[in-house]
């Protein structure tokens, strides 16, 4: 159990005044975020980025920096809910499940037993997510330890055919995006040989793209325009929760164990999966649907209907940390953004993070068990409040949050053209979503663009430098394996359809 | 109704963006060639790995772009009608004013007086406020993000002739 002992150390570290004081208002921040529109957990994460460079310096502040940062997620992913519940606007597509049956308990009146029930599952979702970071974690790490270039490389592999495999639209479209952000990861000084790579001449592209820039403008800027573009007029529930009708809602959400165990198991194992949260939450709902003894009302407004996704998507969206400190591969933009804070504060990302900054790590991770509870207790405690940020008219809240936008980017390398850059980026975000390409691909690939090519060229470097390297050994090879099966995974289940209709047209 | 006419078909917007990246795919292949995108005595040249995820976004685009003729009843569906692309121009071209205004070698503002500035055009004309608003809101975030950033983070952000004035540079 040396895994309790470590946790007990990164309790220490987590529990002081200072440390607590950030998650109180990180997590507060994160809600507001998650409540804005056009501020998300990704966004919101990249803008304040550049504000925790002074604090990461500090002894012990890279885990200050990264509680801070974390709290500001767990919020987010609190805030989403309060929007999908009274407003119908879900914050984030993960929320998208919690607005079927949240919506309607509104509308009946029960808005307070929708949050409260929203709130508490999402808390025991992360925290069965919490639990198994805790004891997987370490497991993982260790196991990575071996991991060499090729390793790496199938990882990376993995990841990215994971998206195309589990994409919602055509493939085609994720994987233009996903190549997108892996050309734009290209450009700038080739590491390995010095020479520069599609600059065509322009010095202010000889840094290349930062990813906080291509996060803050697609997910900002691109969310601000579509949100404007439906005249916005937000038409509310009024939202009051008492003591009273937390109680009430608490005694009943013991009913729906199987579900929060079910979606809870559902959320950690697509959460680990890069893109996983949103999926998660619909099959959560979905599952809950057809198993509950109610599922023929799901939608007319159940408790139950609000369990289901929320647990889901917290588990989902707390274990895409998990390959994140393991491996150093995020597995959503959020987690993408926490990593790049990870760069910033001078650690390497990856396995050996576990050996060398054990008290970041641990400290990291009590932090989400503490963060988790001083969420849970912010948004029970400060429903109406966040709501009524909502009310604020949009001509004033939209211009502030562009000034955010726009001081979140020039504050990444103090320069003018990532504004520019950040507004070419939300134009770009703007028309993904209205022709269904995914942003989520273009962003992990520009993250990880880098090092997936040096993976690759280091593993062609090897003594073996072929193709054949990525099948050289079992692990290697039930990666590579894997990954091209799931790249493939479009085309290989319209071929077992086909198949399929045929027998049951000669049967 | 004019507000509903359609700007652009489905199948318009489809294609064009298809069409942008067909042009970028092919941009970055060329760009890769020029490097060498081929196997050099040590491994992979530096464009080997950008020349094939070049090909693979001028492959992709091609099947969307296919596809995209194909769409049917579903492309004539409006892609963004007027009265929406109007809203849209009316937060762009500000924003893209404001960013012009924060620094630019002839006239620049600093972020401060720019942001003021924007914030307040904007509540005057598209939430039609009334200045005794508008002052309070647009200086009091400003003030804000000031102390925010310059005074308690200490994070530098462009400044212009109001800053120099009062000696903070």
């Amino acid at each position: 159990m040396q895994e309790i002992q470590s946790l007990m150390a990164g309790f220490a570290v987590a529990m002081t005044w200072f440390n607590l004081a950030l998650m109180l208002a990180g997590v507060t921040l994160g809600v507001l975020i998650g409540v804005l529109p056009g501020l998300g957990g990704a966004n919101g994460v990249a803008i304040l980025l550049p504000l925790t460079f002074t604090l990461s310096q500090t002894p012990g502040g890279a885990t200050s920096a990264i509680i801070l940062l974390s709290c500001i997620y767990w919020g987010a992913l609190f805030g989403g809910a309060i929007t999908s519940i009274l407003f119908n606007i879900p914050g984030e597509p993960w929320s998208v499940a919690t607005t079927f049956d949240g919506y309607p308990l509104a509308q009946k009146g029960r808005a307070g037993a929708a949050l409260t029930a929203a709130f508490t599952s999402s808390f025991i979702g992360a925290l069965v997510a919490v639990i198994l970071i805790t004891f997987i974690s370490p497991v993982i790490a260790r196991f990575a330890l071996q991991f060499g270039p090729p390793e790496f490389f199938a990882v990376y592999l993995l990841t990215f055919s994971a998206f195309v495999g589990m994409a919602k639209g055509t493939p085609f479209k994720t994987v233009v995006a996903m190549m997108t952000g892996f050309a734009l990861a290209a450009v700038g000084i080739d590491t390995v040989t010095g020479q520069l790579r599609l600059t065509f001449g322009f010095t202010e592209l000889l840094k290349g793209f930062d990813f906080l820039i291509a996060v803050i403008g697609l997910f900002g800027i691109g969310e601000i325009l579509l949100t404007i573009e439906e005249g916005l007029e937000f038409r509310g529930t009024k939202a009051k929760l008492d003591l009273r009708v937390v109680l009430d809602t608490w005694k009943e959400l013991p009913k729906y164990w199987k579900t929060s165990v079910r979606s809870s198991v559902v959320g950690c194992l697509m959460g680990i999966v890069p893109g996983g949260a949103t999926p998660a939450s619909f099959m959560a709902y979905g599952l809950a649907k057809k198993m509950s003894r109610d599922g023929e009302e799901f939608g007319t407004g159940k408790v139950e209907g609000v369990v289901a996704p929320e647990t889901a998507a917290h588990a989902a969206g707390t274990s895409a940390l998990l390959p994140m400190l393991t491996l150093g591969v995020p597995g959503s933009p959020t987690a993408a953004v926490l990593l790049g804070g990870l760069l910033i504060w001078g650690l390497q990302p990856g396995p050996l993070l576990f050996v060398e900054n054990a008290d970041f790590v641990w400290g990291l991770i009590a932090s989400m068990y503490l963060g988790n509870i001083v969420g849970l207790i912010v948004v029970l405690t400060c429903v109406p409040l966040f709501a009524s940020i909502l009310r604020i008219p949009f001509s004033i809240i939209a211009p502030v949050i562009l000034v955010i936008c726009a001081i979140g980017a020039y504050t990444v390398h103090t320069s003018i053209f990532d504004v520019w850059l950040m507004l070419v980026f939300g134009v770009l975000g703007y028309v993904f979503k209205k022709l269904d390409y995914p942003m989520a691909p273009l962003v992990l690939a520009l993250v990880l663009g880098d090092r997936a090519e040096d993976a690759f060229r280091q593993s062609m470097l090897g003594p073996d430098g072929s193709l054949a390297v990525f099948f050289a050994n079992p692990l290697v090879g039930t990666m590579t394996g894997v990954s091209l099966l799931l790249l493939f995974w479009p085309l290989i289940s319209r071929a077992l359809a086909i198949v399929r209709g045929r027998n049951g047209r000669g049967g | 109704m004019e507000e509903k006419k359609s700007v652009a078909s489905m199948r318009a917007a489809e294609l064009a963006m298809s069409a942008v990246f067909l042009a970028f795919g092919a941009l970055v292949m060329w760009d890769s060639r020029r490097l060498g995108a081929s196997w050099g005595e040590d491994g992979p040249q530096a464009g080997y790995f950008p020349f094939y995820i070049g090909l693979f976004i001028v492959l992709s685009s091609v099947v969307i772009i296919f596809r995209a003729l194909n769409l049917g009843e579903k492309g004539r569906a409006p892609f963004v009608e007027w009265g929406q692309l109007r809203m849209v121009l009316a937060v762009m071209a500000p924003t893209v004013v404001y960013v012009a205004l924060i620094a630019n070698p002839w006239f620049g503002l600093g972020i401060y007086l720019a942001s003021a500035v924007y914030i307040a055009f904007f509540m005057k004309y598209l939430g039609k406020y009334p200045w005794t608003k508008i002052a309070p809101v647009s200086i009091g975030v400003v003030v804000f993000f000031f102390l925010m950033f310059e005074v308690w983070f200490k994070v530098p952000l462009p400044k212009g002739p109001i800053e120099a004035a009062i000696g903070f540079n």
